[in-house]
């Protein structure tokens, strides 16, 4: 690759270098200034419409539009000069003549750029005394709710649908202040990829109707995760309200989702909330299972396990931890996976992105540590083996062949029904309860973190393994997941060299993966 | 008098010359008025003499820019190995002009000929004609102009014995104001929404289709061929004032003015003469009171301004207006200008592409507080308001649009802001009116 040439401009007086054809907007991103804005987004076209980015360049004749001005060598770039400040100014007292202000029964306060930049920069009062316009809400489809009274006409919905999602299903109505977001004849939000128009929403025009009035966004706690519904690993925000999941949204990485997520991962979290847990470890008792402590618990699991031929029904939602710590315990024996399937969903204006036929989160880390994957789940389970059923909800499995197990150990979150003569039950966190890593479908280790309290006394799935494998002599004193992966990375050579440190919260690819591109921006300019 | 009377002796029709002449309309008329002579001529030229010529004549833009069309042809680079476009826009949409759709009624093959000039000297093989919503006779005989071109082989792929192909196509506009701005005309013409597009690219760089393109008003590709014909320094010679503005220049007159019409002077034409000459004064009784010389969108003068005008680019720009498209719009003594600034805003808030923040809101604000005032029910907070808003709409957004809505708003206040007190502060606007002798 040619090298790029690079641009030196200043920026409030900072020294900014970047590459040629970089805008101003992003320019000064990199020097930490954000310059205010509504109808940019770096994952779609430029449009240029709502006039707020507006910057004074030195020697030019006319404030420029920072998002679709290119920066030029030598440039003195002002972002809060009183020129510029005095056109935001006037941006946001225009944009709000139409604008209710309802914040306080809209989904937006609290996460709406109109709101921020109003306290930031805009005036204190209107000199608006007239009427303002008002339209009806109108049913998108899909999981959409378009407010148009709030709508500030910055067409990132519009150029979504129409650049991304390559479904043309929205437009700009009418002209004048009479404007409004319109949907085509007969079409309707329902592209799967569709519900990102609300993420895009800067204010609170187009609502999801799963999250509409469900919660203020000031109680939520954000924890960075991952998407556990299929093989892409999209980059996620858990955003939780008392404890309990109530919103997905997509968290930016350049080399998985870029900036999205489908509708499908989105909307299916509440299986993360489920009621019907185990949530004490349980030992049999006679005829019937009964709560004990947890060191009971492990050491009747250790005996139970001690000098038997293991094998291990795994999910592939379990993290890679969780799936290493799991192999140690097979003591000769063997481990396997099955993966609920589904219609493949691509986004088409980013590459190498989709809903994924595989609909789980794992499914590469648990075949990269051996577990196989097979549809007919119990197959390789000999007769008196011990069976070690790990997340796996055993549905549809004939009680007949899991009674070929000598004995059933089981590591879940819930109680599967096939499995209740099970001799041990150690009760562990769901996903959105621990923390760990996944690998995704193109070998890309990323680290999701814990976003809810695990119920009852259940623990993590690596703490209880980890004990398990000490109660039966083995190496492990592990305080932190963070050595659980240090040990994977030190034995498995696919995950040589990573570590949660080096991986972060972007992840890295496998040492054996393909290599992955960033994934390109929406062409400049593709109207 | 200027069409649809006769012309009036101090007129220069060269382009107007067969107004009225129906027979000039079809191809037979055409030609045995030395039609197509210039056309045949272009051809035995090299495209870049065809632009010199032009830019040696002095040539401005007709539609309102005044832009010299010679150095805009030169910005077509020959082989850069995409098609080249010529647009021709006949959107005349801007208030008070009417120029163009009395040369594309009276003589479309003037059009024709005009586009396949300019689509030859530029290098291209396209020429689209995009003709505004309204215009259904301009259309109808556009159409008929093409057609019978096409059946004589003036146009197609061997236009008039050349080897040369030229291919002009007749495209209607629905009907809005700003597809007559470059840009949206280009995007309307693809089939998009009108709505302007951000420069750069520029057209000459990628316009219609992503493809060099040249967009040229009506008054401005039909100008091209008596030039060829007689030559630039014949056209340069028609001058009265700034050596800078050469040529005649159609005027559209209409409002209070006993002889409203379409009138062609030299430019540098004194503009007093004009209105009280030409144009026979103000109606009986009456007196002159302002003139919007080039269009809706160009600042208001007053009658003092108005006057001392010289009628080229630089002399209404030195009285405080522009020439803009050449649509005078004359009030007299009996109009209120609130009311009449009012329309003008009301106009501009309908026809806003509704893109831009500014303008999108600005126009529709400026039109309720015009309004208001209008209906006695102002303040005088409201005058500021208005020139902050004005501020607000002017210089900071894609097109002009909001620009154009600011302009008479703010010379309109700044020029007759007793009238704007007046209603104001409760004395309604009474006007004068004499007795009809």
């Amino acid at each position: 690759m040619a090298e790029t040439k690079m641009i030196n401009l200043t920026i409030e007086g900072r020294a900014v270098s970047v590459p040629d054809g970089t805008t101003i907007l992003e320019a000064a991103k990199t020097a930490g200034i954000l310059i205010p804005h509504y109808c940019y987004h770096p994952g779609l076209p430029i449009a240029g419409v709502c006039r707020m980015c507006l910057v004074e360049v030195e020697k030019a004749p006319k404030l420029a539009p920072s998002c679709a001005t290119t920066v030029a060598e030598g440039q003195v770039v002002h972002v809060h000069s009183e020129k510029s400040l005095d056109a935001r100014k006037g941006v946001l007292e225009m944009l709000l003549i139409n604008h209710p202000l309802d914040c306080p029964i809209c989904d937006q306060s609290g996460e709406c750029e109109l709101q921020d930049y109003t306290y930031q920069e805009g005036r204190e009062d209107s000199r608006y005394r007239e009427p303002k316009r008002f339209n009806p809400a109108e049913d998108f489809g899909g999981d959409v709710i378009y407010v148009p009274n709030r709508c500030i006409l910055c067409t990132r919905c519009v150029r979504f649908m129409d650049d991304v999602a390559h479904d043309p299903a929205l437009s700009v109505a009418e002209r004048g202040d009479r404007a409004l977001i319109g949907k085509f004849e007969g079409k309707d939000l329902t592209h799967p990829w569709a519900a990102n128009v609300v993420d895009l929403c800067p204010v609170g025009a187009l609502l999801s109707k799963d999250f509409l009035n469900k919660a203020r966004a000031w109680e939520l706690d954000r924890t960075a995760s991952i998407c556990p519904n299929c093989t892409q690993g999209c980059n996620v925000m858990m955003e939780t309200r008392e404890n309990q999941l109530v919103r997905m949204r997509p968290r930016q990485n350049e080399y998985v989702n870029a900036f999205f997520m489908c509708d499908w991962g989105r909307l299916n979290y509440r299986w993360m909330n489920e009621k019907n847990r185990a949530e004490q470890p349980m030992i049999r008792r006679g005829n019937a299972l009964a709560a004990t402590t947890w060191e009971a618990a492990i050491a009747a699991a250790s005996r139970a396990l001690k000098g038997k031929k293991v094998f291990v029904a795994a999910s592939p939602m379990l993290s890679n931890e969780a799936l290493y710590l799991l192999t140690q315990l097979m003591q000769g024996g063997s481990g396997a996976f099955r993966v609920t399937e589904g219609p493949e969903a691509p986004l088409p204006g980013v590459e190498d992105l989709a809903l994924r036929r595989e609909r789980a989160a794992n499914v590469n880390g648990a075949e990269a540590l051996g577990f196989k994957k097979t549809t007919d789940l119990l197959a390789g389970l000999s007769q008196g083996d011990v069976l070690i059923v790990a997340g796996e909800d055993l549905a549809g499995i004939d009680a007949a062949a899991v009674a070929r197990a000598g004995e059933v150990i089981v590591i879940s979150s819930v109680l599967p029904e096939a499995a209740n003569n099970a001799s041990v039950v150690l009760p562990i966190a769901n996903f959105s309860e621990e923390e760990g890593t996944v690998t995704n479908l193109r070998g890309r280790v990323q680290r999701f973190t814990q976003a809810r309290q695990a119920p009852g006394e259940t623990r993590p799935s690596w703490l209880v393994l980890g004990d398990l494998l000490g109660a039966m002599g083995k190496q492990s004193n592990f305080f932190l997941p963070s050595e659980v992966f240090a040990q994977l990375a030190s034995s498995n050579s696919a995950f040589a060299g990573l570590s949660y440190d080096t991986i972060g919260f972007k992840g890295l690819p496998l040492a054996n993966a393909p290599a992955s591109r960033p994934k390109a921006p929406v062409a400049v300019g593709a109207a | 008098m200027g069409y649809p009377n006769h012309p009036h002796q101090r007129e220069t029709p060269v382009l107007s010359k067969y107004f009225g002449d129906a027979e000039a309309r079809t191809l037979d008329g055409w030609k045995k008025r030395g039609g197509y002579k210039a056309l045949e001529k272009a051809l035995g030229m090299s495209p870049a003499d065809i632009v010199n010529v032009v830019k040696e004549s002095g040539l401005r833009g007709r539609g309102g820019a005044g832009f010299p069309t010679g150095m805009k042809w030169s910005f077509m680079k020959p082989g850069d190995g995409k098609p080249h476009y010529l647009c021709c826009n006949a959107d005349e949409s801007e208030p008070g002009t009417f120029k163009d759709r009395e040369l594309m009624r009276w003589t479309p093959h003037a059009l024709v000929e005009g586009c396949a000039i300019g689509a030859y000297a530029i290098g291209a093989e396209t020429a689209y004609v995009y003709i505004r919503g309204e215009f259904t006779e301009p259309l109808y005989w556009m159409e008929q102009a093409v057609k019978e071109a096409y059946a004589a082989g003036i146009l197609g792929k061997n236009a008039m014995g050349s080897g040369k192909r030229i291919d002009v196509h007749v495209h209607k506009g629905a009907g809005a104001y700003i597809c007559g701005e470059e840009t949206a005309l280009m995007n309307s013409l693809e089939g998009r929404r009108g709505n302007p597009r951000i420069k750069p690219p520029f057209p000459a760089v990628s316009g219609v289709f992503g493809s060099p393109t040249t967009i040229n008003n009506v008054e401005t590709l039909i100008a091209a061929a008596p030039i060829l014909m007689n030559g630039a320094d014949w056209y340069k010679k028609m001058c009265l004032s700034n050596p800078k503005s050469t040529g005649t220049k159609l005027f559209s007159v209409c409002g209070n003015v006993q002889r409203p019409g379409t009138y062609e002077v030299v430019l540098g034409f004194p503009f007093k003469e004009f209105l009280y000459d030409l144009c026979g004064g103000p109606n009986h009784g009456r007196k002159f009171k302002a003139v919007i010389p080039g269009g809706a969108s160009v600042p208001i003068q007053t009658m003092e301004e108005a006057e001392a005008t010289l009628m080229d680019y630089e002399g209404f720009v030195a009285q405080g207006s522009m020439l803009g498209s050449g649509g005078v719009i004359v009030i007299d003594d009996a109009q209120s200008m609130v009311s009449v600034i009012a329309r003008i805003a009301r106009f501009f808030a309908h026809e806003s592409c509704a893109q831009c923040t500014q303008c999108r809101e600005g126009t529709a604000w400026t039109t309720k507080i015009m309004e208001r005032i209008r209906d006695g029910q102002g303040t005088m907070e409201d005058m500021d308001t208005l020139l902050d808003i004005a501020d607000q709409m002017t210089g900071k957004t894609i097109c002009v649009l909001s620009d154009s809505c600011a302009v008479p708003v703010v010379s309109g206040i700044k020029k007759f802001r007793g009238e704007f007190e007046a209603l104001i502060q409760g004395r309604r606007f009474h006007p004068v009116i004499a007795a009809v002798a």
